[in-house]
């Protein structure tokens, strides 16, 4: 049997963030693409936590707390302008959104 | 304290309050502020000259930094302001003659409707003046320069509704501007070669300067002051410049500005010590202009021509003086040049204001009848400038002759041409006074010349008129100055000389300055007395500024040289007596044609600049217009071009954009892989 | 040791469903459920390396707040219906999407097997993780010791989301509308109401009547109107 070491840690994490990174590039719909970015999110927390560990420095701890805070802020004004978009518009996706072209 | 920034800020400050009241101050009320604020610039100014009295000789330098201008890597250009004893000096007589020309032109521009905005240009002239000189780097300098490049040309075109006076300021703007281009790539060579543009750097710099970038520098500098100072082959702008007002004349083009190009020579001496044969150029160029000015003031029948052409004359002999190193002597004619040209001018002036601004000397005479004051103080002007002892212009003349002698091989010759030059400047000024105060009252005669039979005098003078009406028609530029009264202002109904004509003594405030300027004219050679070192006031005050060793001939010499000038003096004074008064000889003699139209330079000028000239700038025009043009529009297109290529990249559809960044990710991700010690 | 291993192979195996719900579900419902999975397993991971409040936030914070928000606003707009997943509208999109992906991950593997089981860096000396003291302790030791300008910027930021999502998702247009209000506007309710005071004011002066009657009713009217 293998040992468990940060290496398990960090193969599930980048597969994670593979994973959040295929759906954000894939769905259209915002919410959904959104939900990816937090996969994205916690996929890094983890390298964070396991460096942490890894280098017995809770730094890295401190980190993922700035993290959480940010994508919490991130989500709050995402999904007001979410909902300010859906209001003109509705059922919305996001190729719609595409005013802003040269 | 130190008040030095306060010098150019009142004048300044004066501007701007006309600029924004100056309607509501009207007339004399604005007249009145502009001088007040020229009056207490001027008492600051001798506020620093004590202050730097009391100084010992070789500190006397004072800096005043305010705030940095430009900053630019190693280039930094700061808002300051030197003042040593050379600007000291510019400052007293500027703000002094600039404050009773202000109370002159009081009267002198009583009931113009643009009485305010005259007084709003001579502020802002004095502030660019003062800055001017005040200024601690060539740059500094450069924005004066131009100020008053602007102002002057503002104020020649005053009444710019005659498009003779237009085209005058035009003239003189474009001539400069020759000049200026000279400045700037001087000032740009002394910023390759020094690293500073301050005087306080050049300075200590200039020995190191190898000669030839010195003699280039020197050259340029002087480029720009035959621009700015009418020497040849850049002096046809000054004589078309009378068409300002008289006040201007006097304060612009006579006392101040012209000047700048002395200043400017004088402020760079250490680069002109190592200049070489540089100097020798400013030496001949202002000996030859000296020469031909003052043959042409012979022929003019314009009493302001007449002055202007002795302006000339009088910085050519400036700078023969700072051509020979001669620096002191240079800045003492200077100042008493400032002092009896101004007081000639505003002599002019008056009796131009007497005659219903009526310029032409044929129809005056007899006015030392009318106009007492006005008389007795341009007889002084008169016989300052003709260089009689022991009033100021034989001192400050006889010192740059002197100079001129000892001035190397070629000293003999430049002193024999300024000796000529000083006869034919009594001569010709001699035949201003004859021609205005004496003889018979001429306006009162029939205006037509070709029917008066009464005296030789006005028949030998109609053959010159018809000469000047030919030259009226070469070209506008040339009949700018002969029109040069002619300015269409609400209050100057020229031509209006009747024959019946009383002329009138001028209002106080236009004789005040006269009589004060004429007590400057007797007495300013004071400051400057070449009885031994304790009456050389000037040169001690100068030392630490220009501190060039200049050896005068010995002492015998000397004295022969003083009685040359005066011997030649009287020579001329009477041999216009026997022209002008007795009419031993002719006039027409004298009073040549090719004089009268000043040796037709403007005429070449025309033709240069109307034929070859026009084609070959045509030329460039073509060649920016395709080829440099082109360039810059092909490079212009070219980028818009693959702009709108690339521009449907920006789709506005964020998951493109997000896959670019995920793509730009695994990139920056291989990179890190590759160079990893795997 | 087995313990372990079992328990970070089970979290893995949830967590990786979870995130391949999150993108292939088509209900934004499920894929917000799916979320939830993950997070948990991350919880899971984060106790198991002995981030306990790390793990306690990400439960409270993440799946309690977050996700609920999440669900709020799929609701809200009613957004839960079934999106295609068959074609992509954007050419191209899907097939660079994955090779990206592929790429990073495929770098990401090479990057941190090829090294074995060792991580590079420095050990901390400052912040050393005391095994005596507790996780919350050490957190809270050097968030308000060296990160202290960094939590205050934070206090900030949050406030300044609250004011911009309050902002953006207000509605637009005049505070009170037509349809709610038929009478008119506020003002011209306030006016009436005053018109009407003024009127009932002349004809008590003329009655003299002293009973407060009309001013209580205006005041009712007032309240009524708030």
């Amino acid at each position: 049997m293998l040992a468990l070491n940060e290496t398990w840690y960090l193969v599930l994490a980048a597969m994670i963030f593979t994973i959040g990174a295929v759906g954000l590039l894939t769905r259209k719909n915002p919410l959904v693409m959104f939900m990816c970015v937090e996969l994205m999110l916690n996929a890094v927390n983890l390298t964070f936590v396991t460096f942490s560990k890894a280098l017995d420095d809770i730094a890295g701890q401190a980190i993922v707390f700035f993290v959480m805070v940010v994508a919490a802020a991130e989500v709050v004004v995402g999904l007001g302008i979410i909902v300010a978009i859906m209001r003109r518009r509705q059922g919305a996706n996001a190729d719609d959104i595409s005013l802003m072209r040269g | 304290m130190n008040l030095i920034w306060l010098i150019p800020c009142l004048p300044l400050f004066g501007f701007l309050v006309l600029l924004v009241a100056g309607r509501k101050l009207g007339d004399p009320g604005a007249g009145w502020w502009g001088t007040g604020v020229v009056a207490a610039s001027f008492l600051v100014v001798v506020k620093v000259f004590f202050d730097l009295l009391a100084l010992p000789e070789e500190e006397r330098s004072l800096t005043q930094t305010l705030f940095t201008w430009i900053p630019s890597g190693s280039f930094k250009v700061s808002i300051g302001f030197l003042a040593d004893p050379l600007s000291i000096l510019m400052c007293l007589f500027i703000t002094g003659i600039g404050a009773l020309i202000h109370l002159y032109s009081i009267g002198y521009m009583k009931g113009d409707e643009k009485f305010s905005k005259f007084f709003l240009y001579l502020n802002l002239f004095l502030a660019s003046m003062l800055l001017l000189v005040l200024g601690d780097n060539l740059l500094l300098t450069f924005l004066g320069w131009e100020g008053v490049g602007t102002c002057s040309y503002l104020l020649i075109s005053f009444w710019h509704t005659d498009p003779a006076n237009a085209s005058a300021g035009k003239k003189a703007f474009v001539t400069n501007r020759i000049g200026d281009f000279g400045f700037m790539l001087g000032t740009f060579l002394v910023w390759v070669t020094v690293g500073s543009i301050n005087y306080a750097d050049i300075g200590p710099a200039a020995p190191m300067i190898a000669a030839g970038t010195a003699t280039a520098i020197a050259l340029l500098f002087f480029l720009g002051a035959v621009g700015k100072s009418a020497q040849l082959p850049l002096s046809v702008w000054l004589p078309d410049a009378m068409a300002g007002p008289t006040p201007v004349s006097a304060l612009i083009h006579a006392a101040t500005m012209v000047t700048a190009g002395v200043y400017l020579i004088a402020r760079l001496n250490p680069i002109m010590a190592q200049a070489g044969w540089a100097n020798d150029v400013i030496a001949w160029t202002g000996a030859i202009t000296a020469l031909v000015a003052a043959s042409i003031a012979i022929a003019q029948t314009d009493i302001k021509k007449v002055l202007a052409y002795s302006t000339v004359s009088q910085l050519g002999y400036m700078f023969l003086a700072v051509g020979t190193q001669n620096y002191v002597a240079g800045i003492f004619h200077m100042v008493t040049h400032a002092f009896f040209k101004a007081l000639l001018f505003l002599g002019a002036g008056s009796v131009i204001m007497a005659m219903s601004h009526e310029q032409d000397m044929r129809k005056f005479g007899n006015l030392r009848k009318y106009l007492p004051v006005t008389f007795a103080t341009f007889m002084i002007g008169w016989l300052a400038i003709s260089g009689i002892p022991p009033l100021a212009g034989f001192w400050s003349k006889d010192e740059v002759l002197a100079g001129a002698f000892n001035a190397g091989p070629a000293g003999p010759v430049l002193w024999f041409i300024g000796l000529l030059v000083a006869l034919m400047t009594a001569f010709y000024m001699t035949r201003v006074v004859i021609m205005t105060f004496f003889g018979s009252e001429k306006w009162r005669l029939t205006d037509d010349p070709h029917e008066a039979v009464e005296s030789a005098d006005v028949e030998s003078e109609a053959v010159e008129s018809e000469a000047v009406e030919s030259v009226d028609l070469v070209g506008a530029s040339v009949a700018a100055a002969d029109h040069g009264g002619g300015h269409g202002g609400g209050h100057d109904d020229h031509h209006g000389l009747s024959p019946d004509h009383t002329p009138q003594e001028s209002h106080w405030t236009m004789t005040a300055p006269l009589v004060i300027l004429a007590g400057l004219s007797i007495f300013g050679g004071a400051i400057n007395l070449p009885f031994g070192s304790d009456f050389k006031h000037l040169e001690r005050w100068l030392e630490p500024t220009l501190a060039y060793e200049h050896e005068l001939p010995p002492v015998p010499v000397l004295v022969l040289l003083a009685f040359a000038a005066i011997a030649v003096a009287s020579l001329g004074i009477f041999l216009a007596y026997l022209v002008y008064s007795k009419h031993k000889i002719a006039a027409e003699k004298i009073e040549r044609p090719v004089l009268a139209h000043a040796w037709y330079i403007d005429e070449t000028y025309a033709k240069v600049a109307g034929g070859p000239g026009e084609a070959g700038f045509q030329g460039l025009a073509d060649f920016d217009g395709t080829v440099v043009d082109g360039a810059v529009n092909g490079v212009g297109a070219g980028v818009l071009g693959i702009g709108n290529k690339l521009r449907p990249v920006q789709s506005g559809l964020v998951r493109s954009y997000a896959l670019g960044i995920s793509i730009g990710g695994a990139l920056l991700l291989a990179f890190i892989v590759t160079r990893m010690n795997l | 040791m087995r313990v372990e291993m079992f328990t970070f192979l089970l979290t893995a195996a949830i967590c990786l469903a979870g995130s391949a719900g999150v993108v292939l579900l088509r209900n934004p419902v499920h894929n917000a459920l799916s979320l939830v999975a993950t997070l948990f397993g991350v919880a899971v991971l984060f106790i198991q390396q002995g981030a306990y409040f790390l793990a306690a936030i990400q439960v409270i914070v993440y799946a309690g707040a977050i996700v609920i928000l999440f669900l709020f606003v799929i609701m809200l707009l009613g957004v839960d219906k079934a999106e295609g997943l068959d074609r992509d509208p954007i050419l191209g999109q899907r097939p660079a999407a994955i090779a990206a992906a592929v790429a990073i991950l495929g770098l990401s593997l090479t990057a941190l097997l090829s090294v074995g089981s060792r991580v590079t860096g420095q050990a901390s000396t400052l912040a050393a993780i005391d095994g005596s003291e507790p996780n919350i302790n050490a957190l809270a030791k050097v968030l308000f010791t060296d990160y202290v300008f960094a939590f205050e910027i934070t206090s900030v930021l949050l406030t300044v989301a609250v004011v911009g999502a309050v902002v953006l998702s207000r509605k637009a247009g005049p505070a009170i509308d037509a349809a709610e209000f038929p009478e008119g506007t506020t003002a011209d309710l306030l006016q009436a109401k005053h018109d009407a005071a003024a009127v009932e004011q002349g004809v008590l002066e003329e009655v003299a009547t002293e009973d407060e009657t009309p001013e209580g009713e205006a005041e009712t009217a007032e309240e009524a109107l708030r």
